[in-house]
């Protein structure tokens, strides 16, 4: 007798509702929605946040669909676009009344329509890809060797600040390469300095040596704390991204670690790519720094200092001579806007930090009348955008002017506010899909794997009659059970991914092929029904496990290796290969068990005609 | 219906010399077609920038390439892509420091070409932009040498391990010289090799390692149940009860392929090209290259029947 006991069966027809119930949200569709997230700490998304949407929303006169509260934003979906449109112009003036200091961000998404109890289970849709919605995709290479130079940098100025406070007198610091050299008259205070550093700055390592008359303390980094930097500097970079991307109100901004030193950020259902590009690309510093009025400018830059163009009001580029020693950096700052002047000319006014302001407040007593220059440094090009003479003594919160137009103001603005970056970035690829194309593939892949299943469905039903409808049965099974996997795991679906569905059904159709060739061959040596049936699945068993492997070594070899849409293929085809060994031989049994299991006498069984040699 | 009626068995292995004679040539060609023109690499190995824009109507593809010579590029390709009114624009990598700003560039430089010769309005629309840095592409290829590394070293332990060593190393070379003559098409035909290629490619070794699996599992059967049967006879009837599961188990995932083929668009063109040439020679390949290897390698029935003392001796 062929019967599964009823844990077997159970198994399956558990695995085969759950399996329906975790596909059951992808045929839900999507409804266009507006999503509110807060861009600032101090904002929570809470309760209270969800009934001002509602509120604001009723005021407006608009009825959502539904409005709902996760883990960090507040959702309301709409029937249509017009009114998602309009729903989130309402929101954004109501929230953001103030639009330079917004502290929300209101964006345009489409969020899945199945019922709120499905959802409530974590049954969502299948997470697309970026070739399957449309939108951006950059992957950024951060430049850990031009972050390391940084940092010394401030190490230099943080010696001199060192040496002054303890009364040291040193002959230079200059950082060379990638070390700080520190040159000193005399063994007995490079002692002293040296034993004031160690105790400062821990992270330094120190060694002793001679540089003609002096006597010279190199100063590097030690190999941890290299290691330490350099991981805080991507997390860092992470930060201003996801800061900035905020400012973008994109609905699921993807922004995550690669590797050692990379960064990936995709930006789904984003089409202004230029300013999108413009944002992220940018790795804007400020810098504020003494002007050296005394130089004579020829083409070299004088001693100590570097040349700086500096753009003016009329057109014309000129050169200014500031000095190496940087006062402050954009670190310091807390918070910028764009305004206007008193003039009415696009400005931005910023704040700076306790320790900013304390030391500008210093810096400008010091040097009134003098001139200072506020330095934009992009892509390694620094240009002054502001070169004024101090007036009076400044606080912590001072105006930039010098750019001209609004525009330029806002985009400063949002780059000093999300902080600077701690290390440069360069885009080292970028993949943008239109939403048309997005779609046209979901088709595409959608017919090919539909096709493709109807063809084998036919020809397996017309070649091993019910046995061949068991087959498809068990396939189409494999396919809910992948479905819902994806859909559980929320794992990326690309269009290599359909693919993957399709090539894995294609493949996994071997294994009833398999079982029903065995089942016949059985019957063919003289074998009963019953025990063909057996014979056929206890053989076959074996092979399919041996050939589901080899074919899984290769999907693991992909997963480990494969990158980007590559990486798609084999999450599917790995989960795929794992459901068809299921699915093909436990689920079809359960099926054949069920409907030739309880026969006693068993004469024929439905699995097309058998042919007998010399018959 | 049964479509295979085999009243004995198919003496497959009186031919192996032709056969591994055959594949010999195939597989030679195929090296000799990767080492005189090469692959056609898409830009994701290569680096630069990949466009692809859609036309109102049909544009002239030579004014475009002209425009964007014209504009600075050097050697520009642009043809199309589907349909005649949706264009494909390779930049290949420059120098340049703005890589990232070239994309604009060359929108730009389209909606002149286009300006020119059907007024305004005719600017094409952009569906997809892809630039890959330099140092990208480089890891990808290698990243790809060590995953198909690791299915040629991965496949032939659990071989070793479930079978014998014979078997590992016969049914690796069949699959290799698949392998290398799908590439070999790609060459001779300079179709653009991209990395779904490349993971069709390495489905299509696991899928057709899994060809050979069966055909070993019925000659490790039919050595241990019948016995005086020679060892060519004993693969020829392995090869003839399996060759009907053979030939439906492709001939099903081939219709998958076909459809994807047909509905899959330019996107998965070559991708199920890929899998097409795999298939077809996975067939040939596993059954009559890899069992003829076994033969010549020396199985016999000792290996599987007698005490495992001695099957112990034969692995190493």
């Amino acid at each position: 007798m062929n019967r599964y006991p009823l844990w077997k069966n159970a198994t399956v027809l558990i695995a085969l509702l759950l399996g329906l119930l975790y596909t059951l949200p992808n045929f839900f569709g999507e409804v266009p929605a507006v999503q509110v997230a807060s861009v600032k700490a101090t904002h929570k998304v809470d309760l209270k946040l969800m009934n001002q949407v509602e509120a604001i929303l009723k005021s407006a006169g608009i009825a959502p669909q539904g409005i709902h509260l996760d883990l960090n934003s507040v959702r309301a979906r709409f029937a249509d676009t017009d009114t998602q449109l309009k729903a989130k112009d309402a929101i954004e003036k109501a929230l953001n009344p103030v639009p330079a200091d917004a502290a929300y961000s209101v964006a345009l998404n489409l969020v899945s329509n199945s019922p709120n109890w499905l959802t409530g289970m974590h049954a969502l849709p299948m997470y697309l890809g970026l070739d399957l919605r449309g939108g951006v995709h950059f992957l950024l290479q951060v430049d850990m060797k031009g972050a390391l130079v940084k940092r010394l940098d401030s190490v230099a100025t943080d010696l001199r600040t060192l040496m002054r406070d303890k009364n040291l007198r040193h002959a230079g610091i200059a950082r060379n390469g990638d070390e700080v050299t520190v040159l000193f008259r005399d063994t007995d205070t490079r002692e002293k300095a040296r034993q004031a550093m160690v105790s400062s700055q821990p992270d330094l390592a120190l060694l002793e040596g001679q540089s003609g008359a002096d006597y010279s303390l190199k100063v590097t980094l030690k190999p941890q704390s290299i290691k330490t930097f350099q991981d805080d500097a991507l997390k860092q970079n992470i930060a201003t991204l996801n800061k900035r991307i905020n400012e973008l109100a994109v609905a699921e901004p993807v922004i995550q670690q690669q590797g050692a030193d990379r960064i990936v950020v995709q930006l789904p259902g984003v089409q202004d790519v230029a300013r999108a590009k413009d944002l992220i690309g940018r790795t804007a510093t400020l810098e504020v720094r003494m002007v050296e009025q005394a130089a004579v400018l020829g083409n070299e830059a004088p001693v100590g200092t570097d040349l700086v163009p500096e753009r003016r009001r009329d057109g014309s580029v000129t050169m200014v001579a500031v000095k190496k020693l940087v006062v402050l950096t954009g670190d310091r700052f807390n918070g910028a806007q764009a305004t206007f002047d008193e003039n009415q000319r696009p400005a931005v006014a910023v704040q700076l930090d306790a320790a900013g302001g304390r030391i500008m407040r210093d810096v400008t007593r010091e040097n009134l009348k003098k001139m200072m220059a506020i330095i934009l440094i992009e892509k390694g090009r620094p240009e002054a955008i502001s070169v004024a003479t101090i007036q009076g003594e400044f606080g912590n919160r001072f105006q930039i002017t010098g750019m001209f137009t609004p525009e330029e103001t806002n985009t400063l603005a949002i780059l000093i506010r999300s902080g600077a970056v701690a290390a440069p970035m360069e885009i080292i690829e970028e993949r943008v899909i239109g939403p048309s194309l997005g779609a046209d593939n979901i088709a595409k892949g959608f017919n090919s794997t539909m096709w493709g299943f109807v063809a084998i469905s036919v020809f397996m039903v017309a070649y091993y009659l019910l046995f061949g409808f068991v087959s498809v049965f068990a396939l189409s099974a494999n396919l809910l059970f992948l479905v819902a996997l994806l859909s559980l795991l929320q794992a990326t679906l690309t269009l290599p991914g359909i693919a993957a569905i399709a090539l894995t059904l294609g493949m996994a159709i071997d294994a009833n092929v398999l079982i029903n060739e065995r089942v016949r061959e059985e019957l063919r040596n003289g074998s009963s029904p019953q025990a063909a049936i057996t014979a056929g699945y206890e053989r076959a068993w074996a092979t399919i496990l041996d050939s589901n492997i080899t074919t899984l070594i290769a999907g693991i070899a992909l997963l480990i290796f494969g990158s980007g849409p590559v990486r798609g293929f084999a999450v599917v085809h790995c989960l795929g290969i794992l459901t068809s060994i299921f699915s093909s031989v436990v689920v079809s049994r359960a099926a054949i068990n069920l409907i030739y299991g309880s026969r006693r006498k068993l004469e024929s069984v439905s699995i097309g005609q058998i042919w007998k040699p010399g018959v | 219906m049964e479509f295979f009626r085999i009243r004995k068995d198919i003496p497959f292995m009186r031919h192996a010399l032709v056969f591994n004679i055959v594949s010999l040539i195939t597989f030679l060609l195929a090296v000799f077609f990767l080492a005189t023109k090469g692959l056609h690499f898409s830009i994701e190995f290569t680096g630069g920038t990949l466009m692809e824009v859609g036309y109102a109507q049909a544009p002239d593809l030579q004014q475009i390439r002209k425009q964007l010579e014209g504009d600075g590029f050097a050697d520009p390709q642009v043809q199309n892509f589907g349909s005649s009114r949706d264009v494909l624009i390779r930049v290949p990598l420059t120098k340049d420091t703005e890589t990232s700003k070239i994309g604009e560039r060359v929108m730009a430089s389209l909606a002149k070409a286009s300006g020119g010769t059907q007024g305004a309005g005719a600017a094409p629309e952009l569906k997809r932009v892809e630039f890959v840095g330099p140092q990208v592409g480089k890891e990808l290829a290698e990243d790809g040498a060590l995953a198909l590394l690791l299915v040629i070293v991965g496949i032939m332990l659990y071989l070793a391990m479930r079978f014998e060593w014979r078997f590992a190393v016969s049914a690796i070379i069949a699959n290799m010289h698949d392998v290398v003559i799908i590439l070999g098409f790609f060459s001779f035909f300079q179709w653009e090799f991209s990395l779904p290629v490349l993971a069709a490619v390495l489905a299509v070794l696991g899928y057709s390692v899994n060809e050979s699996v069966v055909v070993f599992d019925r000659v490790r059967e039919t050595f241990k149940k019948k016995r005086g049967l020679t060892t060519p006879q004993v693969l020829d009837h392995a090869i003839t009860s399996t060759i009907s599961r053979t030939i439906i188990t492709h001939g099903s995932t081939q219709m998958m392929v076909t459809s994807m083929l047909i509905f899959g668009g330019a996107a998965l063109h070559y991708f199920a090209l890929a899998l097409t040439i795999g298939i077809c020679f996975g067939i040939y390949s596993s059954v009559l290259v890899a069992s003829p290897l076994v033969m010549w390698l020396g199985v016999s029935r000792e290996q599987f029947v007698k005490a495992k003392v001695e099957k112990q001796e034969a692995v190493v």
